[in-house]
C-alpha cells in the first residue's frame, strides 16, 4: 500500500511535468497541472493511510 | 538565472565572508535537536552533526556538484518539441571543472555548506534512535544524490528555471533554500521517521502520544540565536550568488529575515498561550526556526511588513502541523523538523508565490511555485524515501533495544555527555 502512494505521487508528478513539455503555453495546461496535482494528493493521502495501518498492525 | 552571476570586487569578498558565517545555522539546528532530545543521547546528536556535515561535504565534491552544475555550466539536456530541457549538469567529479577565480566557486564552497545544513535536518527526527553508521550512509545518499538533483532543477539552469520561457512567472523562486534546503531535509526528515519508527515508548498500546520533554530548553533557545546569525548569512549570500540579487538589496534581505524570525516567535507564542494557557518554549522556539525557513524563499523579494506576515503565520501554522503529526498521524519527531522544515518550507514557497515582487513578469508566479512543490512532493520525498529504505535493508538504521535503552551515548560512543548526572527514568515499562 505504501508502495502504491509512492507510485501514485510519481505518477502525479509526471503527469505536470509531461504538460509542461509537450503542452508549452496551451490553455489546456491549467487542467492538466491540476490533475496532476490531485494525483499527488491521493498518493500522500494513501501514504497517510498506510502508514496508520501498519501502525496499528505493529502496535 | 541564465548564468552564475558576475560579481565586483567587494561583492566577492562580501560572499566570501557571509559563506563563512553558515555554519551556525549548522551549529543552531544541532543545538536545537540536541536540547530537544534525552539527555541520555546529547553527546551522540552532537557528534553526528558534525559527521553529517562532513560526510555531505565530501560526498557533495565527489558525486554531488557534478550534477548540480551550475547556471550556464555544461548540462544534459532533452529536445522534446523544439525546446532544450536541461536535466542535470554535467561536470567533471572532485570540482574539477571549477575555476576560483569567478563566482562558480562561492556557489559550490555555499552549495556545500548548504547541503550539509539540509542534511542535519532529518538528525530532528530521528532523535535517540538512529544509528551513527546509518546517518552517515543516508547522509551521503543525499548529498551525493537527492539534494544536487533539485538544487540544479532549480539553481543549476534547470527546467524548474527554464520554465519562466513559457510564461509562468519568473520559473520557480527560491532565494535561498525554503525548499531545495529547507523542505528536502524535512522530507528527508519524514521518510527517517517513518522508516526507523518512533521511540520505544512514546506511543501507548492504544496509540495515544506519552510526553517525551526534552533535556535542555536553554539549549534549544541558544540555538535559535545561533541559528539567526547563520540564517542572515544564508539567506544573504543565497540572494547574491543563486537568485542573482544585487549587493544593494542585502539590507532588504537581512531586515526580512531578523522580522520573520521575530514575528514566527511571537506567532507560536501567542498562539500556545491561547491554545495550553502558557506559553510553550519548545513550540515558540519552532516558530522562530519557521519563521527564518518560511522567508528564505522570498527573502529579497517582499517588504518588510510582508516578511512579518510570512513569519507569522508560520509561527501560528507549526504547534497545529507538530500536533496533526504526532496525535493524527502518529509520527515521532522529537525535533519537530517535518513541520518547522517541510511545513514552514512549504509555507514559504506559496508565500513566494503570493508576495514576492521580482522584476519582470509577475503573471503565473503562483503556477511556477505550485509546479515546484508538485515536484519536491511527487519527485524528491518518493526518492528520499526509496533510497532510505534500499539503505534500511542492507544496514538497518534503528539501534537495538539495548541501546535505546541505554541511551545513544553509552551504546555508541561509551560516554555520557553529562556522567555526572545518571538519573534515567524507565520508558520501557509497558502501559
Amino acid at each position: 500500500m505504501k508502495l502504491a502512494g509512492l507510485l501514485m505521487l510519481v505518477a502525479g508528478w509526471l503527469l505536470i511535468v509531461a504538460t509542461i513539455v509537450l503542452l508549452g503555453a496551451s490553455p489546456m495546461r491549467g487542467a492538466f497541472i491540476a490533475a496532476g496535482i490531485a494525483v499527488e494528493a491521493i498518493g500522500l493521502g494513501i501514504l497517510v493511510r498506510s502508514h496508520l495501518v501498519l501502525r496499528g498492525e505493529h502496535g | 538565472m541564465t548564468s552564475a552571476p558576475a560579481l565586483s570586487e567587494s561583492s566577492f569578498a562580501l560572499s566570501i565572508v557571509l559563506i563563512a558565517l553558515v555554519p551556525f545555522a549548522a551549529l543552531g539546528l544541532a543545538l536545537i535537536n540536541t536540547g530537544l532530545g534525552r539527555s541520555r543521547s546529547a553527546a551522540h546528536t552532537m557528534l553526528t552533526s558534525l559527521c553529517v556535515l562532513a560526510v555531505a561535504a565530501i560526498t557533495y565534491l565527489v558525486f554531488g556538484f557534478a550534477s548540480q552544475g551550475t547556471a550556464g555550466g555544461p548540462a544534459h539536456s532533452l529536445v522534446i518539441r523544439g525546446t532544450a530541457w536541461n536535466w542535470i549538469a554535467a561536470q567533471p567529479l572532485f570540482f574539477r571543472g571549477l575555476t576560483y577565480s569567478d563566482s562558480t566557486s562561492l556557489i559550490a564552497c555555499l552549495q556545500m555548506l548548504s547541503v550539509g545544513l539540509a542534511a542535519i535536518i532529518p538528525l530532528g527526527s530521528g532523535s535517540d534512535r538512529w544509528r551513527l553508521g546509518a546517518i552517515c550512509a543516508s547522509s551521503a545518499l543525499f548529498a551525493g544524490i537527492t539534494y544536487p538533483v533539485f538544487a540544479h532543477w532549480v539553481w543549476g539552469g534547470g527546467w524548474l528555471s527554464q520554465i519562466a520561457h513559457l510564461g509562468i512567472g519568473q520559473g520557480f523562486l527560491d532565494c535561498a533554500g525554503s525548499g531545495t534546503v529547507q523542505v528536502t531535509g524535512g522530507l528527508t526528515a519524514l521518510s527517517i521517521a517513518w522508516i526507523i519508527g518512533p521511540r520505544r515508548g512514546k506511543f501507548s498500546h492504544d496509540g495515544m502520544p506519552t510526553a517525551i520533554p526534552g533535556h535542555n530548553s536553554v539549549l534549544v533557545l541558544v540555538g535559535c540565536l545561533i541559528a539567526l546569525v547563520g540564517w542572515l548569512a544564508l539567506n544573504s549570500a543565497g540572494s547574491l550568488l543563486f537568485a542573482g540579487a544585487s549587493s544593494g538589496r542585502l539590507g532588504l534581505v537581512v531586515i526580512n529575515t531578523l522580522l520573520a524570525a521575530f514575528s514566527g516567535l511571537l506567532a507560536a507564542l501567542i498562539t500556545t498561550r491561547i491554545r495550553f494557557g502558557k506559553p510553550d518554549t519548545s513550540l515558540s522556539a519552532n516558530g522562530w526556526v519557521a519563521g527564518l525557513v518560511a522567508i528564505s524563499a522570498s527573502c529579497a523579494f517582499v517588504v518588510p511588513a510582508t516578511a512579518i506576515v510570512i513569519g507569522a503565520i508560520a509561527g501560528i501554522l507549526i504547534p497545529f502541523a507538530i500536533d496533526t503529526f504526532e496525535f493524527r498521524l502518529a509520527i515521532d519527531d522529537p525535533g519537530g523538523s517535518i513541520a518547522v522544515h517541510a511545513v514552514g518550507g512549504l509555507w514559504g514557497l506559496i508565500a513566494a508565490g503570493l508576495f514576492a515582487r521580482v522584476l519582470g513578469s509577475q503573471s503565473g508566479q503562483m503556477l511556477a511555485q505550485v509546479i515546484g512543490i508538485a515536484t519536491l512532493l511527487g519527485f524528491v520525498f518518493p526518492l528520499t524515501y526509496g533510497l532510505n529504505w534500499a539503505l534500511d535493508r542492507i544496514y538497518p538504521q534503528r539501534v537495538a533495544v539495548e541501546g535505546e535503552r541505554q541511551g545513544m551515548d553509552l551504546h555508541e560512543l561509551g560516554a555520557d555527555a553529562y556522567p555526572e548526572f545518571a538519573i534515567h527514568t524507565d520508558e520501557f515499562i509497558p502501559r
